[in-house]
C-alpha cells in the first residue's frame, strides 16, 4: 500500500503550486484558480488522514465536502466581482486595478 | 458505529440565537421580494427586527452552557459575550447603512440579507467548538463582506476593494483550512476538546505528529490573522476599509474583527493550551509567535496610521493596531493560569472598541459626500462650528481609540495591560503603552481640526437621522463603559474558556 506521506507529499506540493499562481499569477482568474488549488490540495491531505488514521470516524471526509460546497461558493462570488471589474475595466488584472494606493 | 442523532441530541435550545438570525436572514431574502423598489427601508427594519429577536433569545440563554450538534457547538458565557458585541454591530451597522445607501443610490434589500448572514457565520464562530465548523463560520462571515464590499459597483474603487478583499480573503481561507487538515491529521479529530485531550499524548511521542501539529497551528494563525488584520497580514487593510462603501467598513471593521478572534480564542485556548515543545514549560508553544505579531502589529499601525491623510485609512490603520492589543491578551492567554482572564481582556477590549469605533466611522459617514469622496482629516476643519455636537462626539470616541480614562477605551486597555503583565509579557505591556501614547498623535489631530483649525465648517450632508442615532448609541456605549465598566465586566465574569478539568 502506498504509504501516507506520499499523498501529503503530492498535497503539500500542489498547494505550493497554487500559492505560487496566486502570487505569481497577473491575471485574475488565473490566482482564482490557484486558490482552488490550494483547497483541492487540503482534500487530497483530508481524505488521506481519514483514511490512513481514522477510517472508522467520518470526520476528515466531511471536512472534505464541506470544503468542496465553499470552495464553490467562494468561486461563484468571485468570479461575480471578476466579472463587474471586467466591465468597467475591460481588464482583469489585479495589478492594473490601482485607483486605491498601496 | 454510525448512529442517526436524533432531534433531542442536536439540543438545539441553546443554538437558537445564531441559528434564529441564519433562518432570519433566509426568511428576509423571500420579505424582500414583495418589498417595493422604493421603499427598501421596511427590509432594514425587519432586519433590525431579526437581530433584536436573536438578541433576546441571547440574553435569554445567556447564562446557559453545554454543547449542541453533537459537541460540533458550544454556548458558554463567551458565546453570549461575543453575541452581544456581535448583534449590536449588526444594528448599528443597519442603522447606518439606512440612509447612506440611499444616498449612494445603491439601495437593494439583498445588502441587508447579507449583513445578516456575515453576522450569523460571526455568531457560529463565536460558539464554534470543532475545526469544521471554525471553516464554515468563517467563510459564511467572508463571503457576504466580499460582496457588501464591492456594493457600490460601478464604483471604481469599491470594485476594486472587493476584488482585493476576495483574493486575499480566499487565499488565507486557503491557509487556514490547510492547517486545520494539519491538526486534525495530528490529533486525529478535528473536535476542539478532543484536540486538547490528544496534544500531550503527541508531545509524549514526538516526532513527525509533533512537526504537524506545529505546522498546522502556524497556518491557522497565518489564515486568522488575515482575516484580524495582524501585521504581516495586514496589506489588504486600507485598501479595502478605503473602497468599501462606509458602513460596510464600519461593520467589518468590527465584526469580521470579532469573529476572527473568536476562532482564534477558541483554538489556541480551547484546544492547544497546553502544547509545548518541551517538557516543563508554563507558556504554550504559540505564545512566542503571537507575542512577536502583537508587538509588530502595535508598532507598525500605529506609525503608519500618522502618516495618513484619509481618515478611512488612518481608522483602517488605527483599527490594524487596535488588533495588536487585542492580539495582545491572546499571547497572554497562552500562559498557564492567566488564559481565563486573558480571554475576558479580549472579549471587553473588542466591546470598547466595537461602540468607539462605529461611531467614528459614523461621523466619517456623516461628513462624506454623496459620490464617496470628502473623508479627509482636512474635512474635520471647522466642524466644530457648523456641527458642535458631531464634533464633540467625534473628540470623545477619539480619545476612546487612544485610551484615556472615562472612556470605553481605557478600560479596554487596563484589562489587557493587567492580563499581559499578569502573563510575564512585560516587554510586550510596555511596547502597548508605548505605542498608546504614539496613536494619541493621529487620534488628537483630528480634535485639532475639528476646534483650533479655522475654516468653513463641513455641513456634514450625511448626519441624518437614523445615522445620527447610531452615533448616539455608540456614543452612549462608549462613556457607559468607561464611567460604569462593571456593567460590561458584570456581564463577562465567569468566562470560562480554558477546558478546567484536565489541570496541568
Amino acid at each position: 500500500m502506498i504509504p501516507l506521506w506520499m499523498y501529503l507529499l503530492v498535497a503539500a506540493a500542489l498547494f505550493c503550486m497554487g500559492a505560487y499562481a496566486v502570487l505569481a499569477r497577473r491575471n485574475a482568474v488565473a490566482i482564482l484558480m490557484g486558490v482552488e488549488l490550494m483547497l483541492n490540495a487540503v482534500n487530497i491531505n483530508l481524505v488521506g488522514f481519514w483514511r490512513y488514521q481514522q477510517p472508522l470516524n467520518m470526520a476528515g471526509q466531511a471536512f472534505a465536502a464541506f470544503v468542496f460546497v465553499i470552495a464553490a461558493a467562494e468561486a461563484a462570488v468571485g468570479l461575480a466581482i471578476i466579472i463587474s471589474v471586467y466591465r468597467q475595466r475591460k481588464s482583469v488584472i489585479p495589478d492594473e486595478a490601482d485607483t486605491l494606493k498601496g | 458505529m454510525f448512529q442517526v442523532p436524533t432531534i433531542a441530541d442536536l439540543n438545539l435550545g441553546l443554538t437558537l440565537p445564531a441559528l434564529s438570525l441564519a433562518l432570519g436572514a433566509c426568511v428576509l431574502l423571500l420579505l424582500d421580494l414583495f418589498v417595493p423598489r422604493e421603499r427598501k427601508e421596511i427590509t432594514a427594519w425587519l432586519a433590525m427586527a431579526g437581530i433584536a429577536v436573536s438578541f433576546v433569545l441571547n440574553l435569554a440563554g445567556f447564562n446557559e452552557s453545554g454543547t449542541a450538534f453533537l459537541g460540533t457547538f458550544a454556548a458558554d458565557q463567551f458565546t453570549g459575550f461575543l453575541n452581544i458585541v456581535i448583534l449590536i454591530t449588526a444594528f448599528l451597522g443597519v442603522l447606518l447603512s439606512l440612509d447612506y445607501l440611499k444616498r449612494a443610490k445603491i439601495e437593494r434589500g439583498e445588502y441587508y440579507v447579507l449583513l445578516l448572514l456575515s453576522a450569523a457565520g460571526m455568531m457560529f464562530m463565536s460558539s464554534a467548538n470543532d475545526l469544521i465548523v471554525v471553516f464554515i463560520a468563517l467563510e459564511l462571515l467572508s463571503i457576504p463582506l466580499y460582496i457588501m464590499a464591492t456594493f457600490r459597483a460601478p464604483d471604481l474603487k469599491s470594485e476594486e476593494s472587493g476584488m482585493k478583499y476576495f483574493i486575499l480573503g480566499a487565499f488565507a481561507g486557503a491557509f487556514f483550512v490547510y492547517g486545520a487538515a494539519l491538526v486534525y491529521g495530528a490529533t486525529g479529530t478535528t473536535n476542539l476538546p478532543e484536540i486538547f485531550a490528544a496534544v500531550n499524548g503527541i508531545i509524549a511521542a514526538g516526532g513527525s505528529q509533533m512537526f504537524l501539529l506545529l505546522m498546522g497551528t502556524g497556518l491557522i494563525l497565518v489564515g486568522l490573522g488575515f482575516k484580524v488584520a495582524v501585521v504581516p497580514f495586514h496589506m489588504w487593510t486600507p485598501d479595502v476599509y478605503e473602497g468599501a462603501p462606509t458602513p460596510v467598513t464600519a461593520f467589518m471593521s468590527v465584526g469580521a474583527k470579532a469573529g476572527g478572534f473568536a476562532g482564534l480564542l477558541r483554538i489556541m485556548v480551547v484546544a492547544l493550551p497546553v502544547f509545548v515543545l518541551k517538557d516543563g514549560q508554563t507558556a504554550a508553544a504559540w505564545q512566542q509567535t503571537f507575542w512577536l505579531v502583537a508587538a509588530a502589529t502595535l508598532i507598525l499601525g500605529n506609525i503608519v496610521a500618522i502618516a495618513q491623510t484619509n481618515v478611512k485609512r488612518m481608522l483602517a490603520y488605527s483599527s490594524i493596531a487596535h488588533a495588536g492589543y487585542i492580539m495582545m491578551a491572546v499571547a497572554a492567554a497562552g500562559t498557564a493560569g492567566v488564559a481565563n482572564e486573558a480571554t475576558r481582556a479580549a472579549l471587553l477590549y473588542l466591546m470598547a472598541y466595537m461602540f468607539t469605533n462605529l461611531g467614528a466611522f459614523g461621523i466619517a459617514l456623516a461628513i462624506e459626500k454623496d459620490d464617496g469622496s470628502d473623508t479627509g482629516v482636512d474635512n474635520f476643519i471647522g466642524l466644530a462650528k457648523s456641527k458642535p455636537a458631531l464634533a464633540a462626539m467625534m473628540t470623545v470616541f477619539m480619545l476612546s481609540l487612544t485610551g484615556i480614562p472615562l472612556t470605553g477605551g481605557f478600560v479596554g486597555k487596563w484589562f489587557v495591560f493587567k492580563s499581559a503583565l499578569d502573563a510575564g509579557l512585560v516587554p510586550l505591556a510596555i511596547i502597548g503603552v508605548l505605542t498608546s501614547v504614539i496613536s494619541a498623535f493621529y487620534y488628537v489631530r483630528i480634535i485639532v481640526n475639528m476646534y483650533l483649525k479655522d475654516g468653513e465648517g463641513d455641513p456634514a450632508a450625511g448626519a441624518t437621522r437614523y445615522v445620527n442615532w447610531a452615533i448616539y448609541v455608540a456614543f452612549a456605549g462608549t462613556l457607559l463603559m468607561g464611567i460604569f465598566p462593571w456593567i460590561a465586566t458584570n456581564l463577562s465574569d465567569t468566562v470560562v474558556l480554558a477546558v478546567e478539568m484536565f489541570v496541568r
